[in-house]
């Protein structure tokens, strides 16, 4: 009887929390909400055009020859090369296999990262325990540091593990992300209700339940909007790769990195490559754009 | 939220179970303390392990993965920067002391690097900044298909550092290229990107301009979006017209995210690497026929793997991060007093 008791008032609660958050572009905006001129629209199309251009001029260009890609002017329209080209990306840049091991890479990282990060972010920002302020500032400053400063030691060792070219060599360094942990932390500390973790407690609920049934239903669109945003990061993660990994198995950035310092010296070939390589961000983008806009601007708001 | 209303009525009578004793929860419940349900001392005792342990627990993996392959390598980076460490002969280090560092600063293509870091830095940053927020500006007001317009601006960040690149050495190329051949629709000598010192660090700044300015304005315009309405009323009430309403409410609101984006971009700016590489082609770590466009984090990639010399790596790896830490402290240092003379 008791248990029911104390939880009516804490649900009751809870749907309340995110509102006012929902609300509060358009109250605190509405002042500035004036509707676009037409010369706005002109600006901003302008920027849609640069923004858009080179991607469209990557597949006009990946359906031509290498030799008219040398002719002024430069072709404005599709040719019938673009299968063809594709096919040799695949194939003789080893395309293909990139392509799955960086899905694999990039999902990996990106399982863990989410979990790891919702539970860290979790403690920083409903729990209390000693040190916790000063552990948050060392994460927050762990992002200064540049990715240079890692990599002779990583070479080493993986080169001393026999691990050289496999992929848990880029696998491992980033199963978890400060950005992650600091994102799931500024998003929990609104809309995660103490309350209702206070009334699992009550209610004798050790951490581990409190995080299953409490915190992961509660964090669930963020941990979604994180996993978006590293997918992407995993995806093109450029210098660790380049570094540990060659050719013989390599991801899609090691990959067009090959492509372009002439593994194969056409230029038909190799912006095929790069639209291959980027075709399922670009899918994703598609799908979920609207999610991932809103947590670019969500970890924004806080940061 | 219902999901989570389920989950907790569910996990709250599955819990009920162990603290069947009725006494035990009303007092829990009175006290206003949640001690553990039930008489006994060694479900108490785990309880209060549980409460203080887990935190640690849950962060525990985040500091184990940056311990591991962050901090450790950190400080091994520093100690083989005061080592010979050659790629072909890994066994046979031996102590230099600042030999390295010493090495260079007497180097004139590290001097050469770290100018071209600046300079690149500088030129790829502040338009885009600026850029983004002139965007966020027009995004904040109301528009039709908001949204499409934002992915649009968003599509970019998509686009991977070495794609980018391999589509924008294409469209720069000196006879065939697109940008060249736009030139001279509107009467302007071709350039030649690739050899020409200026040409060349605007077209390796031009690819982190276009990656980066549709992010940044995502990051404004969630800014802007904060700012109270009635600043801007009680500006209107004063007189001001929209762009003294920009410049007199709307920057100043913004000011911590500047310093945010700035402090962000400079961070990226100091270990360009990617674009350079990739569009110096086959000889991408030299950074162009010249060194013109050799950045420290492409510096490092040629001294460490290309000529194999890992210990001078390190130590650029480590002029690099104080370069930086200078860096950051004068933008905070020159953000304070902005703040305080206002």
């Amino acid at each position: 009887m008791s248990t029911s008791e104390l939880t009516a008032p804490q649900t009751s609660k809870a749907p309340k929390a995110p509102k006012p958050r929902r609300e509060r572009p358009r109250v605190m905006g509405a002042g500035k909400q004036l509707h676009a001129g037409p010369l706005t629209y002109v600006v901003l199309s302008v920027f849609a055009l640069v923004s858009l251009a080179p991607l469209v001029w990557t597949a006009i260009a990946a359906s031509r020859t290498d030799r008219r890609l040398a002719e002024t002017p430069p072709p404005l329209w599709f040719g019938g090369n673009l299968f063809k080209n594709m096919d040799r990306a695949w194939e003789e840049a080893g395309l293909g296999k990139a392509m799955f091991n960086t899905t694999f890479v990039a999902g990996t990282i990106t399982i863990s990262t989410v979990l790891f990060a919702t539970l860290a972010g979790f403690a920083f920002a409903k729990l209390r325990f000693r040190f916790s302020g000063l552990l948050l500032m060392l994460t927050i400053g762990t992002m200064m540091i540049p990715p240079q400063l890692a990599v002779v030691p990583l070479y080493l060792w993986m080169a001393d593990l026999g691990w050289s070219n496999q992929l848990q060599t880029v696998i491992l360094p980033t199963l978890c992300t400060a950005f992650g942990t600091f994102f799931m932390r500024q998003y929990l500390l609104q809309a995660l209700p103490t309350e209702l973790i206070e009334a699992a407690r009550v209610d004798g609920a050790s951490s581990l339940r409190v995080v299953w049934h409490v915190v992961f239903p509660a964090a669930r669109p963020a941990m979604a909007v994180l996993g978006l945003l590293t997918f992407v990061f995993a995806w093109n993660d450029f210098l660790w790769p380049i570094i540990a990994l060659n050719q013989e198995n390599p991801t899609v950035q090691v990959a067009l990195n090959s492509l372009g310092t002439g593994y194969v010296p056409d230029q038909a070939v190799i912006m095929a490559g790069a639209l291959l390589g980027t075709l399922p961000l670009l899918i994703a983008f598609l799908l979920f754009g609207k999610q991932i806009v809103g947590g670019i601007m969500q970890g924004a708001v806080k940061g | 939220m219902t999901s989570s209303k389920q989950a907790l009525a569910h996990s709250a009578s599955a819990d009920a179970a162990p603290g069947d004793q009725p006494g035990a929860a009303g007092r829990a419940h009175g006290r206003g303390t949640p001690p553990p349900p039930g008489p006994d001392s060694w479900r108490r005792r785990l309880y209060r392990w549980d409460m203080k342990a887990s935190p640690y627990a849950f962060i525990a993996p985040f500091f184990i993965v940056f311990g591991a392959f962050s901090l450790v390598p950190l400080l091994y980076t520093a100690w083989y920067s005061l080592h010979n460490v050659q790629l072909a002969d890994l066994d046979g280090q031996t102590w230099t002391g600042l030999d390295n560092y010493q090495n260079l600063l007497s180097s004139d293509f590290f001097w050469n690097a770290l100018g071209n870091t600046f300079t690149i830095g500088v030129i790829s940053t502040v338009p885009q900044l600026l850029m983004a927020i002139g965007l966020a500006h027009l995004l904040n007001y109301k528009l039709r298909g908001s949204t499409v317009w934002r992915v649009v601006m968003l599509t970019p960040y998509a686009t991977s550092v070495a794609a980018a690149t391999l589509v924008f050495v294409l469209l720069y190329s000196w006879d065939g290229g697109m940008i060249n051949w736009l030139l001279e629709f509107v009467g302007i000598d071709p350039v030649n990107w690739r050899e020409s010192d200026w040409g060349s660090q605007f077209a390796v700044s031009s690819i982190v301009i276009w990656r980066w300015t549709g992010y940044n304005a995502l990051i404004y315009l969630a800014a802007m979006q904060a700012i109270p309405a009635d600043l801007y009323e009680s500006a209107a009430i004063d007189g001001a017209n929209r762009w003294q309403q920009f410049l007199h409410v709307t920057i100043p609101q913004l000011r911590p995210t500047i310093l945010f984006t700035v402090v962000v971009s400079t961070i990226g700016a100091t270990q360009l690497f990617g674009e350079p590489l990739l569009f110096g082609g086959v000889s991408g770590s030299k950074g162009g026929s010249g060194h013109q466009y050799q950045t420290l984090g492409l510096y490092m990639y040629d001294q460490g793997w290309i000529i194999g010399n890992l210990g001078k790596a390190s130590a650029i790896a480590w002029s690099m991060f104080l370069i930086l830490l200078i860096v950051a402290v004068i933008q905070l240092l020159v953000s304070r007093r902005l703040r305080k003379s206002q």
